[in-house]
């Protein structure tokens, strides 16, 4: 079928802010969906407030608006727009779910427009559990089998039917509380029991328990004919024991056969045509490790994070191919985007081993659980391609940027580990896992054992035990040629070699170049080298003899490294980042630019991005062979975020050129002692702070300038290990915490200044011309991280003059540091006074936010900086002149980190954002919060819950003009009574601590009687650790549970109801963002 | 990745020696050659022994895990006496073969230096892939029954894999397995409902006894199936050429288009010579199944006679099931 010619305009959803489970991933697919409908010539409107991302650069798509997606706002666009068709597949569960909504009460019917690629009926067979059991019945595909009971007796019936281990799952509890696991009659009894009274409606579910069964993925592309293909398998090392989100996933499988890859294919056919998939999907198998017994676990019927890995390491586009089929096309229409001949109706066959490994940023978070389960925790990934498993996976690890340089001969080692704790972390895994069986391994415990413990399979176990033998050698043998190219194969990594050699990393270097054993650079190209493929997407592995290209001396170009995994402080934005350099050196007549980045959940790593991909390590020994294959101009490393950043320095010792600041001058900038010394010359001030290697100067510095003190590591970004700390005991904890995370830097402190703003500069100078962006303010006050933190353009409380004298500042410190590049400054308002807290010479988070509210394109000019072009005019003040407000408003995951606190501090806890623009302060924030998920209630009731008397003052009039809309305001007795005497009344609740005692928190949170709570944590930390806070940290937990938004700080809580306030007699406007201004 | 178990025992690789182009094998291990079907059917291999002559990988599993397996690779190979060598950049190699073509080759390890010109001259003096006489090594030298339905179905043996038969036997008939050089009076005597031409190694027209029998097959309008070797049969007996590809088809992921409901299907393929599609057309056959990728021939459907064949192997093992509606076609002949 040729493509549906009666499409002439389509509206694509995508998926918001970026929040654990819905990440960078989308931006990959929905670039991707919106370039094929571009191709085609239609028209395409794209609704997403996730401003960092590519595709809501007016490139790809026609039109598009910075929006929450739901079904309201996307009702007002379609009646604005009146598409012909609409594509949910590319915006996760979110833009899923909204398209179920549209469809259900009548939106798309009303106002014809058409769901393209699977339909709304094919979505609820797959989204609901019960249609899908029926449907996988109905197709000759097993699901999990399960009972409802409502008492011990059934419920023994019913295990013994379904045969022992079962799993219990008590009805109606938040976050699977009650349940468990029952191996026997005995354990069942206790579950069931003690389920049953949790349960509300005295029933539990006992379900086959599979946590040991193998977990099987495979992605199928499905045309409306019904031609199918399967694009990708893959299998989760950590078995059904850990969501694959959280498991490190290998593809293609390793351990199944062929009968048994077979069957599940067969299946995933069957499935996805029964159900009527159009476009891709994503089908998991539980598939048991002593037979071949196997049950569908669920469908996706949407891109996903795992069609996103699958497209990266098979080479298939699949969101561009779906989307292809969505407009109409079938599959053997399709072309294959890397041969350029076949066709796209084919199953890659794959000549390497992919392995995707997750980040996990549990340190950032306080009281958080690190145990791996059904919740997905991680906020990140990479992927890693080798030709032997070691090779990929120690490769991954070294990707994940978390300071390991594989599974063994890691920096201080020291810990040690009794063979009783060992087996304990085996079977309940967290984010060490493959760690403990390494240590479980050199402990002498057998692969069964470790097997029977872990439940990961004895091939992967036997696969470290070679990296575990290799170590072992590496560390008693003399280092030859043999051993050498046995550890490279095994992924070992210079560093690890050094270690273990008593070595420095640059004399392996120099041997194994000597002896010539060097990595070979294939190529990824879907069809293991069976028929000749014209494609530029590299890897670099020692499973090899020879390279699959070469470099023509013409092509010779530059080198952009990207930012590596997403994680907290460092996510999509440096991906943006990536991508409009790539296209800015291309503008500026560079035809040959390659990428160099290992994260699957990204644009930058679409091979049809840039001249050559290398999808590889971010480390200085990888970045060096690619550099001594290219011979490239030189490398770029200030667009890529802290990780591209780092290398700077030991990449330029090595003699690589790298572009853009000079090394010498990104480290007059990072290391704090010089940087200062600048400042002083320049007499700018900034706050008071001192550089320690020792503890004791450091709290006599402390309790000189008073505290509370900033207590951080120089070289560090997103705040880790960056605290406030409130006394000397404290300072004696962080001290050693920032010590260990950055070893090589010395620790500083500085005065933590309350009541100030922070203000942030992002900007572009080429060594004599400087930008301005703009001048971003934070609404929040200083002490919240300003990755935490909303942030306005323009500032809605500077005076004049203030921005005059942060302009020249400004100006002053680009050129003093001879920037060519982009540029972010940090500055901190305090009466009247501007100081600089810190420059960072590289692009930064908020860039893509001024970018596109200001309409220039600050990478596109820090291209141009780079390549020592001329900057254009661009009047000082045009940020000034803008009409509209932006705000950027962070967005949380607390949900899904089981205990993690929600107060926020220092520490960036935020995994994601939104912007809007809009004619107001409100009208912009009003859209920025419905964007990251809050409800913004006519009518209600408010609970406020304050910590400290200042706090409380600064609330007044917050709670009156609650009041004066009409709202009930509840508090517990202290606040009660403080707030009464102001305003007048105020209903009294009682403390969860308190059960007894009615009206209760508790009660009304779980009766839905509260709409929001403001809940103002004291600002001591140390009541924290003392416990005295539990209670509150119990009504934020709860409230995170069920729901219901908890208003954290004052300024948030402040703008919060005036925003209702708002929007009592307004209405938000809905506008589309326009183009940057063009610049020659 | 998968199917390791199932090439080696493939009689069409009779005299070839293998690369695998995916660099982890053995992962899975090797299951119990001494398991049957009821029927009496090697339950998981092909044919009674390894057929290549040679295995050369990029990284060998020394261990394996499965719960049906009873030995490694290794072992196996060892056990029947197959060389194999490992520790190879099989990409390069493969790229090698595209190139060049398939070509006769040598496995040669050494601790010292290896003087490969007198490889070579050694390797030109052995005999040549194309001259060996596969039917004889790879036919059944008696006829052999499965099962005991009362209809019949007559497999002419030219290098069959047993999955054929396995799929003979799911349609409810009783299989027999006769030698390649069988007489069409002699497999009449079977009283069969029709006849399938298998599988098997090298250039069709080295088995002139079978084309002639095939003439008569197809003369006498006995329902007959061709896979592979056995389309290529059919097709010469009904008037097309056959011509020997570069590097051949091999592999698990080969789209084919259905051209009556132009539906693509994804197939398991090894071969080295094909139908020339130019032929076709003055042939007795209509063309039913190209080649989504290069157009090839993929399987003919005769104009008048009850006579179906495919170059792919619906038979799976290794590979998909996509095409196991290739049998029903069978049936369907045979049940007209």
């Amino acid at each position: 079928m040729p493509k549906n010619e009666s499409l002439k305009k389509i509206l694509v959803l995508g998926s918001g802010a970026i929040k654990i489970g819905e990440a960078g991933e989308f931006d990959y697919s929905g670039s991707q969906c919106l370039k094929a409908i571009h191709e085609d010539g239609i028209n395409s409107v794209l609704i997403n407030p996730n401003i960092a991302t590519i595709q809501t650069d007016t490139r790809f798509a026609d039109q598009v608006y910075l929006l929450p997606v739901n079904a309201e706002y996307v009702e007002s666009i379609i009646e604005k727009e009146r598409p012909d068709g609409i594509m949910l597949a590319y915006g996760g569960q979110t833009a899923l779910n909204c398209g179920v909504n549209l469809e259900e009460s009548g939106i798309l019917k009303k106002y014809g427009v058409n769901v393209l690629g699977t339909q709304i009926k094919g979505i609820q067979k797959t989204e609901d559990r019960q249609l899908f059991k029926d449907s996988m019945k109905e197709c000759g595909v097993p699901v999990l089998r399960s009972k409802t009971v409502n008492n011990f007796e059934d419920a023994k019936k019913a295990a013994e039917e379904l045969c022992y281990p079962v799993i219990i799952r008590v009805a109606y509890t938040l976050g699977g509380r009650g349940g468990g696991v029952a191996y026997n009659e005995i354990e069942l009894h206790e579950i069931v029991e003690r389920g049953l009274k949790a349960s509300l409606v005295k029933q539990v579910l006992v379900e086959e328990y599979i946590g040991h069964w193998k977990q099987i993925e495979y992605e199928v592309m499905q045309d409306y004919d019904g031609n199918n293909v399967i694009v990708c398998n893959m299998e989760n090392v950590l078995s059904m024991k850990a969501h694959t989100g959280d498991n490190i996933v290998v593809a293609p499988s390793q351990t199944i056969d062929n009968h048994e890859y077979h069957m599940l294919r067969s299946a995933a056919l069957r499935a996805t045509k029964h159900v009527g998939i159009v476009g891709e999907c994503n089908i998991q198998y539980a598939l048991a490790p002593d037979s071949d017994k196997y049950v569908a676990i669920e469908i996706n019927p949407r891109l996903s994070r795992s069609s996103a890995l699958a497209s990266k390491a098979t080479g298939y586009p699949l969101a561009y191919m779906s989307a292809k089929i969505g407009l109409g096309y079938n599959l053997s229409e399709l072309v294959n985007r890397i041969t350029k001949s076949t066709t796209a109706c084919f199953e890659p066959s794959l000549d390497y081993i992919v392995c995707k490994h997750p980040r996990w940023d549990f340190a950032k978070f306080e009281l958080v659980n690190r145990r791996l389960g059904p919740t997905m925790k991680s906020v990140g990934e990479v992927m890693a391609v080798g030709r032997t498993f070691e090779e990929s996976f120690q490769k991954a690890i070294r990707m994940l940027d978390i300071g390991n340089d594989g599974l063994v001969l890691n920096r201080s080692n020291g810990k040690t580990h009794t063979e009783e704790d060992i087996e304990y972390k085996l079977s309940h895994h967290d984010d060490q896992i493959l760690y403990y069986v390494a240590v479980a391994l050199k402990m002498g415990i057998s692969v069964e054992r470790i097997y029977k413990l872990s439940t990961v399979d004895p091939w992967f176990i036997e696969k470290i035990q070679n990296i575990v033998s290799t170590e072992e050698k590496l560390k008693n043998s003399p280092l030859d040629e043999s051993l050498l190219w046995q550890a490279k194969k095994m992924g070992f990594a210079d560093k690890q070699i050094a270690r273990a050699q008593d070595k420095t990393p640059d004399e392996i270097r120099d041997l194994r170049k000597k002896l010539g054993v060097i990595p070979s650079v294939k190529q990824i190209d879907t069809l293991a080298a069976e028929w000749p493929a014209v494609t530029n997407y590299l890897y670099l592995t020692y499973g090899g003899s020879s390279n699959d290209v070469v470099i023509p001396d013409d092509e010779k170009g530059i080198v952009v490294l990207g930012a590596g995994p997403y994680r907290i402080g460092s996510s999509v934005e440096f991906d943006w980042g990536t991508v409009n350099m790539v296209w800015g050196l291309q503008e500026n007549g560079e035809k040959h630019v390659s990428v160099v980045n290992c994260n699957p959940e990204t644009v930058s790593t679409d091979y049809d991005i840039c001249t050559r991909l290398y999808f590889e390590e971010l480390t200085q020994e990888r970045i060096l062979d690619i550099t001594e294959f290219e011979h490239p101009k030189g490398i770029i490393t200030c667009v890529g975020g802290q990780t591209a950043n780092n290398l700077t320095p030991g990449l330029a010792q090595h003699g690589v050129n790298i572009l853009g600041t000079s090394a010498h001058d990104v480290d007059r900038a990072e290391d704090r002692s010089k940087f200062s010394a600048e400042l002083d010359k320049l007499h700018i001030q900034q706050p008071r702070w001192q550089a320690f290697a020792n503890l004791n100067e450091a709290k006599t510095f402390a309790q000189e300038v008073g505290f509370p003190v900033i207590v951080r590591p120089s070289y560090v970004l997103s705040g880790a290990a960056m605290k406030v700390v409130w006394s000397q005991e404290e300072l004696k904890t962080y001290v050693k915490e920032a010590t260990d995370v950055s070893p090589d830097h010395p620790v500083v402190i500085s005065k933590f200044m309350l009541n100030s703003l922070e203000v942030d500069v992002d900007g572009i100078s080429n060594g004599k011309e400087v930008v301005i962006g703009a001048i971003v303010e934070h609404i929040d006050s200083a002490g919240v991280h300003s990755g935490d933190a909303m942030m306005v353009i323009p500032p809605w409380r500077l005076s004049n003059k203030i921005i005059e004298t942060i302009n020249e500042y400004t100006k002053k410190i680009a050129l003093t540091f001879n920037i060519k590049g982009p540029f972010n400054l940090q500055f901190l308002v305090h009466d009247d006074h501007v100081y600089v807290i810190e420059l960072n010479i590289r692009a930064s988070r908020s860039m893509p936010f001024v970018s596109k509210l200001v309409k220039t394109n600050l990478i596109s000019l820090a291209a141009k900086a780079i390549l020592d072009k001329p900057l254009p005019k661009i009047p000082e003040n045009k940020w000034q002149k803008i009409h509209n407000y932006g705000i950027k408003v962070p967005q949380f995951s607390f949900m899904q980190l089981e205990g993690a606190d929600i107060a926020l501090g220092v520490e960036m806890q935020s995994t994601g954002e939104a912007a809007c623009f809009g004619n107001s302060f409100y009208d912009a924030l009003s859209k920025g919060l419905t964007s990251v998920g809050y409800n913004l209630p006519d009518k209600g009731s408010a609970l406020v819950t304050v910590g400290g008397a200042q706090n409380k003052e600064k609330l007044v009039p917050a709670i009156g003009k609650l009041k004066q809309l009409g709202f009930k305001i509840l508090a517990t007795e202290h606040t009660a009574e403080f707030f009464e005497e102001k305003i007048g009344q105020i209903e009294i609740v009682h403390k969860i601590s308190e059960p007894e005692r009615k009206p209760n928190i508790s009660d009304l949170l779980y009766e839905r009687k509260i709409d929001f709570i403001i809940n103002i944590p004291s600002t001591s930390t140390l009541e924290k650790y003392v416990g005295m806070l539990d209670d509150e940290y119990q009504i934020r937990r709860k409230s995170l549970e069920l729901g219901i938004p908890v208003l954290t700080t004052i300024e948030l809580a402040d703008s919060f109801v005036k925003t209702l306030e708002w929007l009592r007699d307004n209405e938000t406007t809905k506008d589309p963002i326009e183009p940057y201004d063009k610049y020659e | 990745m998968v199917g390791y178990t199932e090439a080696l025992t493939d009689p069409s690789y009779n005299g070839q020696i293998l690369t695998l182009t995916y660099p982890l094998v053995g992962n899975y291990g090797v299951p119990d050659p001494t398991i049957k079907d009821d029927d009496g059917i090697p339950k998981f291999f092909e044919s009674e022994k390894i057929q290549i002559r040679g295995l050369v990988v990029h990284e060998l599993s020394l261990t394996a895990s499965h719960w049906n397996l009873t030995m490694t690779l290794d072992e196996w190979m060892n056990n029947e006496k197959v060389p194999g060598i490992s520790g190879i950049d099989t990409r390069e190699l493969t790229k090698k073969l595209r190139t060049s073509g398939v070509m006769m080759a040598a496995l040669v390890v050494s601790d010292s230096e290896i003087d490969v010109d007198s490889v070579k001259k050694q390797l030109s003096s052995a005999k040549h892939y194309d001259s060996e006489q596969f039917m004889d090594e790879v036919s059944t030298k008696e006829v052999q029954v499965y099962g005991n339905d009362e209809k019949t179905v007559v497999v002419i043996d030219t290098g069959a894999k047993n999955a054929i038969l396995r799929n003979v036997r799911e349609l409810g008939y009783k299989a027999i397995l006769v030698p390649w050089d069988t007489s069409y009076e002699k497999i009449m005597s079977y009283n069969p409902e029709g006849v399938v031409l298998s599988s098997g190694p090298g250039d069709p027209q080295k088995c002139p006894n079978t084309i002639e029998t095939t003439k008569k097959l197809i003369e006498n309008n006995i329902p007959t199936l061709g896979i592979c070797l056995g389309a290529q049969i059919i097709g010469i007996a009904g008037n097309t050429e056959t011509y020997k590809l570069k590097y051949g088809h091999r592999g698990q992921n080969k789209p084919c288009i259905n051209l009556e409901n132009n539906q693509v299907y994804v197939t398991s393929q090894n071969h080295g010579y094909g139908i020339t599609p130019e032929s076709i057309e003055k042939s007795d056959f209509k063309l039913w199944f190209t080649n989504a990728d290069d157009k090839t021939v993929e399987g003919i459907k005769h104009k008048i006679q009850n006579c179906v064949a495919v170059q792919f192997h619906p038979e799976a093992a290794p590979g998909p099931f996509d095409c196991k509606f290739v049998f029903e076609e069978l049936r369907k002949l045979m049940e007209k």
